[in-house]
Formats: structure tokens, sequence, C-alpha cells
């Protein structure tokens, strides 16, 4: 967990009802230096909700949901963990989504305004928890500061109940909404109020629904492709299909003649090697309807000049990697001496394994609306990163970051590819050709030929073995396009940052463990998806357990628990520190083993495979049954646990571990995206098919395990070990290694 | 121009007949609980009803809909919730929610005819793809829903309110 000494400055004010609003700000977590000190210094404007928590006096309780909802479930659970603090009940609370909220000090530095609000790494919970809870308590010492002062009676004197202050001797009682506009005038509290202790809680910890379920199901939930500003106009871009490839020339003569376009526009795409705006240059065609912009654009015609990475393709990217291995790689960690414990070793074993790029394909293609206005703007969007569409805007417009509003809709599915904001860089470079609001939409199409891809990668794993099966030497090598290219400010002996975790296992379990990098050239554009590195290096690392456990005759779960050994915090300096603790992952892996029956004979054809991994302070593990026949793959059940400390909605853990497996199967089956003469070769879903139900296990089971540590995210850590545990199963049941994702047509004959 | 029923009323679109009825939906009758996910008919995102039957409306031309009744999630189930919406929320099926209201229309179509689904029917039938992997509740909630249905039981108002509620 973070260990960040928080000072946590609340704040209190009136709403325009009169009630009151708390909201509560991080000075210390500075967003970053403002490039332009012009703009005013405040909050954002306009009628939206600009704080945490607002109690009206008619009572009604409206709680801001600050993170992006992509799914995950944090428009839940982080109101949650503020309404428990502020006892009221879950069902009085409405949740609004908040809008971006930063403030500049006066020196000119902005920082978030009540809490960070991007989603991304699995940190909303486990960041939220504290100044969360920090707010609902202070509304609620608040509320009963003004009730003890109006009732003449000592503060000690009164308790609340879901929203409800009592004065035990009088038998008096009062309603939150009775007391918000005194509240709003009192001082807050010089320290935060003490907090719940866990035995307290009433709404933590207990099975909540997603929030907009009724919405959801009836249409009526906001998402980015439903927003809409008043005036807009709707544009569909026709980008250059080559990498860094350009705009030799165009003719918009037809466009223009079909019925309801308005304008043709250019739109700059990313200078060379330089940190991406819009993913790739083009041509908008803005019309009077999505499907106006749509049919002018395929009578556009285009001459593209191809660019620097005309030539590249999967299979010279895969040759590209093979050949780099033939000489040592980027030590970027050497414990030991692996070579010693590699000349001693009684048996060895190496093996390759290799991961393609994935896109995030998110049901929802990329959408947005923009107002590029004199002095103003306004972005609503589907976005991960609601401050990285603000600097994105001011970046392309010069407008000052206080000028810039950013609205945050329900996500159609995040996966990391909506943590970029290329997107919002193409409205807004087209809303200030065409001086309107402008709506944008992409097609899936669009969505899957340009993205930021997961990194592909090329893993070598070697191994050494003592005469009694000890493990005395392991071998990482990993060869892979950098996902941290292009970015400011990550100098190129760094790329390997992004792509293996020096602390992840079997780092400190045993001696000698030493990890190469080579960083790969490609065009392709990368960025993160799901759980980034984990999950290539959680199907490399745990298949070769599973093989050197094999190896060894042994058991893949006790040939791990050994390797595991106690429980003990090992220091972890990634994302997910500061300690990785190999006992919780063992605990995890042997709460999924007992629910599956592991160890139990199966009839011939079926198999079972165990994994597991530790990912952003969570530890999942997964056994996954299957049946191989002819050629045919059936997943029958998948039995799952996981430790993600304590629990704050133990639905939506359940629904991200049953996300974790449906993403792990569907893009271990079937998903890569390739590459031909410079060019993505997917466009849509039956050239990147998602696992649909019918590939979907009848029988899902999933535990929790009753944790003393604070909660930890859980978008990520569910989907590493699904994919190893699925190919481990397979090796079981029919003794064919998957080493190759996805596994496609490999069982074929 | 095509003329047809939508959700009940009569409804007049005056542009060309093979616009997709999705952006019809969408622009035009601003009705935005139909979604857009392919283009192609794969996903079903976009799943309508016409004349009771679930179709694609993203390779639905408009001008094929003359005469027709058209239904969308918005006109489900009337003033109260359909049982396959009441099931949907009962099962806490959405994670990200973009795609269950084309789940929802394609279940709420062949569920009348197959009122006792198996497991075997719901994987023939529920071909609509979902990213986020809410199939196996997908799967609870269509058992639901045909329960309900047969029950008979369901007479929820739907909630007015613009923003959520738990």
């Amino acid at each position: 967990m973070t260990a960040l000494n928080r000072r946590h400055f609340l704040k209190a004010g009136a709403t325009l009802a009169g009630g009151l609003a708390l909201g509560v700000s991080l000075p210390g977590r500075v967003e970053e230096k403002a490039p332009d000190l012009s703009g005013r210094v405040g909050e954002p404007s306009g009628p939206h909700l600009a704080y945490l928590v607002r109690i009206e006096p008619d009572g009604q309780v409206v709680i801001g949901a600050p993170s992006s909802e992509m799914g995950q479930g944090v428009k839940t659970s982080l109101p949650m963990i503020v309404a428990d603090e502020l006892d009221v009940a879950w069902d009085d609370v409405r949740v609004e989504q908040m809008p971006l909220g930063i403030k500049r000090d006066s020196e000119g530095n902005l920082s978030w305004l009540h809490v960070s609000q991007g989603a991304g790494g699995s940190t909303s919970v486990s960041e939220g928890w504290q100044p969360l809870r920090e707010a609902g308590a202070t509304a609620r010492a608040l509320l009963l500061q003004a009730a003890s002062e109006r009732w003449g009676v000592s503060l000690e004197s009164l308790s609340t109940e879901r929203g409800v202050v009592f004065h035990a001797d009088s038998g008096r009682r009062g309603r939150y909404g009775d007391f918000a506009a005194a509240a709003a005038a009192l001082p807050l509290p010089e320290a935060p109020p003490a907090l719940k202790s866990a035995d307290q809680f009433r709404i933590i910890g207990r099975p909540q629904a997603v929030v907009d379920a009724a919405e959801i199901v009836t249409g009526q939930a906001e998402f980015g492709i439903d927003a809409e500003l008043p005036g807009q106009v709707y544009a569909s871009i026709e980008r250059c299909p080559y990498h860094d490839g350009t705009i030799t020339r165009f003719d918009d003569k037809a466009a223009r003649r079909v019925p309801g376009v308005i304008d043709v526009v250019t739109v700059e795409g990313p200078a060379p090697g330089e940190p991406f705006t819009a993913l790739a240059a083009g041509i908008a065609v803005v019309a009077d309807s999505t499907w106006a912009a749509l049919q002018g654009r395929k009578a556009l015609t285009v001459e593209w000049n191809p660019g620097p990475h005309a030539a590249e393709s999967t299979a010279s990217l895969r040759r590209q990697m093979q050949d780099a291995m033939q000489q040592p790689g980027q030590v970027v960690l050497d414990d030991g001496n692996v070579d010693a414990a590699f000349d001693a070793a009684a048996d060895s074993l190496e093996a390759e394994y290799f991961v393609p790029y994935a896109s995030h394909a998110p049901m929802e293609p990329q959408c947005c609306v923009v107002d590029i206005r004199e002095d103003s703007a306004v972005v609503i969007a589907p976005t991960q990163n609601p401050s990285g569409a603000s600097r994105m805007v001011n970046r392309l417009t010069g407008l000052d970051r206080m000028a810039i509003e950013v609205h945050v809709t329900r996500l159609g599915g995040g996966f990391g590819r909506r943590l970029t904001v290329d997107y919002v860089a193409e409205a807004t470079q087209v809303s200030m050709a065409v001086k309107r609001p402008v709506k944008l939409q992409w097609t899936r199409e669009d969505d899957l030929k340009h993205d930021f891809y997961r990194p592909c990668g090329l893993h070598r794993l070697r191994a050494s073995l003592a005469a009694d099966g000890q493990l005395t030497g392991w071998r990482h090598q990993l060869a892979s396009p950098s996902k941290y290219y292009r970015r400011a400010n990550v100098e190129a002996d760094k790329m390997w940052t992004a792509e293996l975790y020096p602390d992840d296992p079997p780092r400190r379990l045993l001696r000698n463990v030493q990890l190469q990098y080579y960083s790969m050239d490609s065009g392709v554009p990368r960025g993160s998806w799901r759980a980034p590195a984990h999950y290539a290096n959680a199907f490399a690392v745990q298949s070769f357990i599973d093989e050197l456990a094999h190896r060894r005759g042994e058991d893949p779960l006790a040939f791990q628990l050994k390797l595991l050994g106690e429980p003990r915090d090992l220091p972890y300096e990634q994302h997910g520190g500061p300690v990785f603790n190999p006992g919780r992952l063992a605990a995890v892996l042997k709460l999924a083993a007992a629910k599956a029956d592991w160890g139990e004979r199966l009839p011939a054809g079926r198999g079972r495979g165990i994994a597991g991994h530790f990912t952003f302070g969570g530890y999942a593990a997964y056994v996954v049954d299957v049946t191989v026949s002819d050629g045919s793959l059936r997943i029958d059940r998948v039995v799952g646990a996981i430790d993600c400390g304590l629990v704050v909605n133990p639905n939506h853990v359940i629904a991200q571990m049953e996300s974790g497996i449906h993403d792990g199967i569907s893009t271990a089956l079937r998903l890569e995206i390739t590459l031909e003469a410079g060019r993505v070769q997917q466009d849509n879903f039956h050239h990147y098919p998602l696992a649909g139900l019918r590939d979907a296990p009848r029988e899902v089971e999933n535990y929790i395990v009753d944790s003393p540590h604070p909660p930890s995210g859980v978008g990520e850590p569910p989907i590493s070990p699904l994919a190893p545990a699925l190919t481990n199963a397979i090796f079981a049941a029919n003794g064919r290694r998957i080493r190759e994702l996805p596994i496609a047509d490999q069982l074929m004959g | 121009m095509a003329t047809f029923v939508l959700n009940g009323e009569a409804f007049e679109f005056d542009g060309a007949d093979d616009t997709p009825l999705l952006w019809v939906l969408r622009d035009h009758a601003g009705l935005k609980g139909t979604k857009y996910g392919c283009g192609a008919g794969h996903c079903g995102a976009c799943a309508v009803h016409v004349d009771g039957r679930a179709r694609r409306a993203c390779i639905t031309p408009v001008g094929a809909m003359a005469g027709k009744q058209v239904t969308t999630i918005e006109g489900l189930g009337g003033d109260a919730l359909h049982p396959v919406q009441q099931a949907w929320i009962e099962e806490d099926v959405a994670q990200c929610g973009y795609c269950q209201t084309g789940q929802i229309m394609n279940a709420a179509d062949w569920l009348q005819r197959v009122p006792n689904p198996s497991d075997d029917d719901i994987e023939k039938y529920q071909t609509n793809l979902c990213r986020c992997g809410t199939y196996a509740r997908v799967r609870k909630a269509i058992m639901r829903a045909a329960e309900l249905s047969r029950d008979g039981a369901v007479a929820v108002v739907v909630p007015d309110t613009g923003e959520a509620t738990s």
C-alpha cells in the first residue's frame, strides 16, 4: 500500500441551495507545473458537482464519483467509502460523476481540487480510501457540530445513524438536511475526525449493485457516444494507415457534395518519434449527422506517404527479436551469479514464449465532444484521464488550464485505451478549424487499426535445478517494443522499465536471478493494456514454473508453493509495492486449488492447470479445467481466488474476477494484431474475434481472501494469471505446451 | 423517406433510405440507448426489435422499416421494466454497461420463443459481444428473466430520475 504521509486540506462551503458542500484536496499531490500563469485561480465554474459531498436542505445526499467508471465499479465503490463514514443510508445517496477538478496555487502550480481523478493502474480505491473516508467523516462531524450548537447539547451526547442525528438523553432527532445550512457555515475541524473501525462499517464490505443499473438497462445511462453540445457538428476522420505516414494529397470534391457534409479539414498527425497528440495524420469530414460524415469520408480520395515504417511486418518484427537474442541484452537485474548457477546445475530448462500485439477494442469506439471557443473550452469524453484531456487541449490551443472544462461520461470500456487522449486531440483540431462544437465518432475499423497496442514480446527463460529439485538460477530475457517509446523524459536505457518489473517473483525466492531486456524498434503505437507488462510476464513465468514442475515430475502447485516459501514481506519497488508477500500469493493459490479439488484424477482429455500472480498490489490465482478433444478446446470451469486487502464492494471484486477471467480467455484464445507492409491487418470483430458467451466457462467460482491489509485495486490483478492457468491446463489435458499466444489453431493436428 | 412506428408512435425520417436505422435512432430520433459497436452486424450492441424480432440496427437500412413497428430499449418495457431488464438489475449484470441494451433486446426476443432456455440455448442465441466479460451473469440473468416471465410477476415502474440511485 502507499505509505504517503498525506495532509488533507478539506474545505467546506454552502451549496447554491444553502446546504453543505465538502471537498477534500491534496495539495501535496502536485499534478504539474503550469506552463501558463495567466489563468484565474479557482474552481471549475458552472452547475456541475464540484464537491465530493453535498447535502441539500431537503436531505438529499449527493456524493461525487471522482474516478472514471469503465466497468470496474468505482462509481459505486468510491462513493460507498464516503457514505459509510458520513453515516447515511446507501439507498438515500445519489451519485454524480465529478468533472475534472484542478486548482492553481499562488506560485502557479496545478494540483487536484479534491482527489486524484485518473483511473488506471488499479489505484482508484487504494488511493481514494483514506481521503474519501476523511471527507465523509468530516462532513458528519460538521453536521454533528451544527446539531450540538442548535440543541445546546454536548457533541459527545450525540450520535448518528443513516442520515439522522440523535440525542439519546432528550430523544431529539433531526435529519442531516436540517443541519446542512448551519454546518456549511462552520469552520473545518483542525484534524480529520476519528474514522470508523472496520467492525463499524455499514456499507463498506457489503455487496452493492452498480449505481447506474436502472439507467443502463433502460438505455438512459450516458456514455461518451451519447454526449452532445448545442450546435454540434459530427466528424469522422480518414486516418493514415501507415504509422507516422503523412498525407501526400487528397481530393474532397466528391465528399463535399455528399448531402449533409459541411466541411473537410485536415488533422495534423504526431511528429515522428515525438510524444503522440493525435495518433495519425488524417482528413476529417464534418457533417450534420454521423452517417453523413461517414458517407462523406467514403467519398474522399487520398494518397498517403507511407513514411518510415512501411516495410514493417509481424514477421520482420519477430526476426528482429530473434536476431537480437543472439547477443546478450541489457542486464536490468543481476542478483547473485546466474552463469555460475547454470554451470553448476544438475539439470536445466530453457523455453521461449511469445505474446502478440493486442488491441484494447472497448465496445464503445473512441468518441468525444469538444468545443473550442475564443477563451474557453468544453470537453465531454469517455476518458480515464481527464487531466490528460485538459493538458492536451491546453497544448493545442494555448487556452489556460482553468478555462478548460472536462466532463467525464461513463466509459464503454477502458482497459487502458482511454488513458491516452488522442481522440480529444483530434476533436480539438477539428473544432478549432470549424469553430463549432464537434462530436467525433470513430468507427470500429478506426478503433482496431489505430490504437496504442499492448506491446508484443519474445520471452526466453532459462532455469537451473539442483539435484534435489531446488531452483538455483533463473534468467528471463525479453525482447519487445517498449510501451515507453516516444514518451517525454524516458531515456533509451529505461525502455525496459515498462516491460519488466524486477521485483516480481522469482526475485528473492532464489539467489541467482538475471533479467535482460532488448528494446525493439517498431512503428506500431503502443500503450497501457490492462495490467500492462504483467499479462505477458505472468504468462511466461507461470508457464515456465509449470514446465519446471513437470520436468521434475512434481505437482505444479506443490512445486510453486515450495518456491514461494514462508509468508514474509519482500521489498517491491515497482507499482503495487512497497512489499510483495509470497505468503499471500501462496494463500490464493492454495485457496483456489482447494475449492477446485486440485489433485483429483481427471478422465482422459481433461486437464487442470493453475497459476497465480501479484499485480499492482493484488494477489490472484486461478485453477482452470479444460477438455481438449479433436483439436477443440472447451473451458469447463474456472475457480479463482483473490487477496485485494480490505474489500469495499465484494460484488464488484467478484465482477472484476469474472472480467479478468473473460478477458484472459478472450485474449488468449484468438486475439492478435498483426502487421503487413506497415499496416495493421485487423479491421473489425470478424478479424479480431472477442470471445463470445459460448466461449465462456459454464462454471465460474471466485473466492475472496478475508484480508487484514489495506484495500488494493481489482481492475487488473484478476487478468494476469488466467492465460497461463489455461495453457497449463491444456498441457495437463493432452501434453501440448502452448508457448505462443493466441492459442488460435495450435491444438489442431 | 421512411415512415414507421417507433416505440408506439409514428415516426418519419426524410433522409436517404440507405441510412442505417442505428444512426436514424441516435442522431435523428434522439434515442441513444441503441449503441454503435461495429457497424457490421458482428457485436449486437445496436439490437432493436422490428415487428417484434431482434435486428441489428447498424446494418438495417431505414428504408426497409416503412410500415413496420420498431421498438428500442427505451420502449421495451413500456412504463414498467421488462422482465429481462428486471433480471439484468437483479443479477447486477453490467460492468461498463455499453453492450447491455443490445444484450437485453436480443434476449427479450428469443426468450419469447424459448421460454425454458437451457445452457445450450443461451450459448446458441445470445451472440452479442461483451468486452468486459459479463457472460457469467448474462447466463444467470437470462435464466432469471425466463423465470420472471413465467411467473408474470414484473411490474416495476422505471425510475425517471436523471441520475443514478442505488
